[in-house]
């Protein structure tokens, strides 16, 4: 029988956490054992996760398809839907339809450095290409991570920080628009910090998510480091709906984000008609 | 080729009468001052010299539809637990429309290439579509507005259909298209055609000669995009657009949408609501960041989408079927037509700064 492409999957809240005042994750299992043994996903796929009565909204997974123990959901509050999650707990019934789009070209990117500039909730599909290269490590070259929020507790995954860290794989940066008390690490504005940690775009590819002020700003840092366009990765965060290519809402032109996407290269995005 | 019957026009609400027993029967009739494609009831009566306000769109594609109904119900195991049981609605039964005109039904082709590939497919549009019958009517009614031959078809275009009626004196020549629609046509309210077929050629050629000449579109998918950072064409061309929305209302060939939950009690839907690609939400991100920030942006994509993205991607197939409801139907008097030839012949040299 064909597949009912907007049929949910039932799932369960495993484990909730309070990320910051505005972000929350879920880390949910399907329902049905062999849905959730037979699940597979590339990183930086999307699911289109439901609060049924409320509606659907689009997240990126950012667990790794290398840990599948659960599927990892964090969601900033915007609007309804995402309201309505923040309120559910452990045991509550979700819905979940993944994954969807397309996904970091992660078998490219072999033997390369890499370069991740995470802004705010941006650091979620970061995440799962992150912890997916740990996973793999041998198969990837120098790996820097700059993070950046608005302060210290505004940001997200600050639990597995200390990690992030402490290992002698990975070069993390960590920042904040302004000082705080007790804050460690820089201070400034992520296009700066990374104009000023510079990383080398020599056999590198930069990785980079965050709010539309910030990618402007970080895709003119990584030009002026020597980046081109086709060592530049992003996502696109258009609205979605049905997220199989049909509802019509998620065009630029003649793409279609939800299919074409939402990973692009800055020379893909060059491509697209000026409608960002 | 199958052979061609006749049916007189007295005899057309009988027919329908007896395709009613077996299947959901849809025919032009007047609602208040529309006319719709409406259940047939042989006490109304059925419509057929002129082209219906709306298409028989929501035939195939209801202009609200359920795709999944869910109940809430306590956990007997953890009675603090809710459960949530969520089930797919699939229609069933078969529908027969009768006179859809040959645009109309194209518009479902233009459907068929996003909800039927190889990659997806819709099941509840499928499940309509397998089993939504067309005996479409050729057009003998042809209006300032009407240019299906811009887009590769005509006023007998049988594209889409399962029957093809063409106006005879008396009443109608029955062509089979498909095999199903042969089906149809086993009524002893029908007769040999045969007689009639030169005189339904006739009618042909002669509709189609009353459409104006047919402008060359191919330059239209390249010469749109050449406009798009052009937003003073956009502003100007749009600039009378109330952002109703009507135009795409009643496109037959518009296929987007939207999907909503509803919910009384413990019991809910999912449904999917017609939407359109002219409205200001359509769009809008999470961040407040709009895309498409004005009707000029918005009537772009309408324009651009219809006449250089869809053909881009479907083989040079124009999202269009030449209908004319968008431009007859429009309060702003926006020509669809105007805006694509405006941008075919568009000369940059014309933007000097
Ligand atoms: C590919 C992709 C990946 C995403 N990943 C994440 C993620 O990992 N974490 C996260 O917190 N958010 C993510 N988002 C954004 C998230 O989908 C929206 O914040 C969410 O849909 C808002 O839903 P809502 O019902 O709460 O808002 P609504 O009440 O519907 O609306 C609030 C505002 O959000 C806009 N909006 C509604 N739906 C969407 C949508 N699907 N996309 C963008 N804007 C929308 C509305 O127009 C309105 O301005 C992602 C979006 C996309 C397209
Ligand atoms: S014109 Fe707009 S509403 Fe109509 S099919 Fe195209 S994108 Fe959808
Ligand atoms: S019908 Fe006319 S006024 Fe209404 S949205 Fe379409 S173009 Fe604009
Ligand atoms: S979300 Fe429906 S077409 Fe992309």
């Amino acid at each position: 029988m064909t597949k009912n492409i907007y049929l949910p999957e039932m799932a369960t809240i495993q484990e909730v956490i309070r990320e910051t005042h505005n972000i929350m994750t879920f880390r949910v299992t399907l329902n049905n054992p062999e849905a959730m043994k037979n699940f597979s996903f590339k990183p930086g796929q999307v699911g289109q996760v439901s609060s049924f009565g409320t509606g659907e909204a689009t997240f990126v997974i950012n667990s790794p398809p290398t840990r599948m123990d659960y599927l990892q959901f964090s969601v900033m509050r915007a609007g309804e839907v995402t309201g309505k999650l923040h309120t559910l707990k452990a045991g509550d019934q979700i819905g979940v339809r993944a994954p969807l789009g397309n996904s970091f070209p992660y078998e490219d990117m072999k033997g390369k450095d890499i370069v991740f500039i995470g802004g705010g909730i941006g650091m979620a599909p970061l995440r799962t290409l992150l912890l997916f290269m740990l996973d793999n490590r041998a198969d990837y070259g120098k790996i820097t991570l700059l993070y950046g929020a608005r302060s210290p507790v505004d940001m997200a995954y600050s639990y597995e920080l200390p990690d992030w860290l402490g290992r002698d794989d990975l070069d993390t940066h960590l920042t904040i628009d302004a000082p705080y008390e007790g804050w460690q690490h820089r201070v400034g504005l992520i296009p700066n910090v990374l104009l000023d940690i510079a990383p080398s775009p020599e056999n590198s590819v930069a990785v980079t998510c965050g709010p539309p002020i910030m990618i402007k700003f970080t895709l003119q840092a990584l030009e002026k480091l020597g980046f081109k366009d086709e060592q530049i990765i992003t996502t696109l965060e258009k609205r979605m709906k049905c997220g199989v290519g049909i509802c019509g809402r998620c065009n630029i032109g003649t793409s279609y984000v939800c299919m074409d996407g939402p990973v692009f290269t800055r020379a893909q995005l060059r491509q697209l008609p000026n409608e960002l | 080729m199958a052979k061609v019957q006749f049916i007189k026009a007295a005899d057309v609400k009988p027919w329908l009468a007896e395709l009613a027993k077996e299947h959901r029967v849809f025919a032009p009739s007047y609602d208040g001052e529309a006319l719709l494609f409406r259940p047939f009831d042989p006490a109304r009566e059925i419509v057929l010299d002129r082209a219906a306000t709306m298409p028989p769109k929501k035939t195939v594609f209801p202009q609200s539809e359920q795709l999944v109904d869910f109940t809430y119900s306590k956990d007997p195991e953890d009675l603090s637990r809710i459960k949530i049981d969520a089930r797919e609605t699939l229609p069933s039964g078969s529908t027969v429309v009768f006179g859809s005109r040959p645009c109309d039904v194209r518009g479902f082709t233009m459907f068929d290439r996003v909800y039927l590939t190889e990659k997806t497919t819709d099941i509840y549009y499928k499940a309509r579509r397998d089993n939504t019958l067309f005996i479409t009517l050729a057009c003998a009614s042809i209006e300032n507005t009407c240019f299906c031959n811009w887009v590769d078809s005509d006023p007998c275009d049988s594209t889409g259909s399962d029957v093809l009626a063409i106006p005879v004196s008396g009443g109608y020549l029955l062509e089979t298209v498909t095999d199903r629609g042969g089906k149809l046509l086993s009524s002893k309210l029908l007769v040999d055609g045969e007689s009639k077929k030169e005189e339904a050629e006739k009618f042909c050629e002669e509709v189609a000669g009353a459409l104006g000449a047919a402008r060359d579109l191919s330059q239209a998918p390249e010469k749109l995009l050449a406009v798009f950072d052009n937003m003073e064409f956009w502003d100007e061309v749009s600039a009378k657009c109330l952002s109703c929305g009507a135009c795409t209302y009643l496109c037959p060939s518009c296929y987007c949408f939207n999907i909503t939950d509803e919910t009384i009690g413990m019991k809910g839907k999912r449904l999917r609501s017609w939407d359109n690609c002219m409205s200001a939400q359509f769009t809008m991100e999470a961040s407040g960041h709009n895309p498409r920030p004005t009707k000029a942006h918005r009537l772009k994509n309408r324009v651009g989408h219809k006449f250089s993205y869809y053909p881009a991607i479907h083989g040079g197939v124009t999202s269009c079927c030449g209908c004319g409801r968008c431009i007859k139907s429009c309060p702003a008097g926006i020509d669809i037509r105007e805006i694509v030839l405006k941008a075919i012949d568009f000369k940059p040299a014309a933007v000097e700064e």
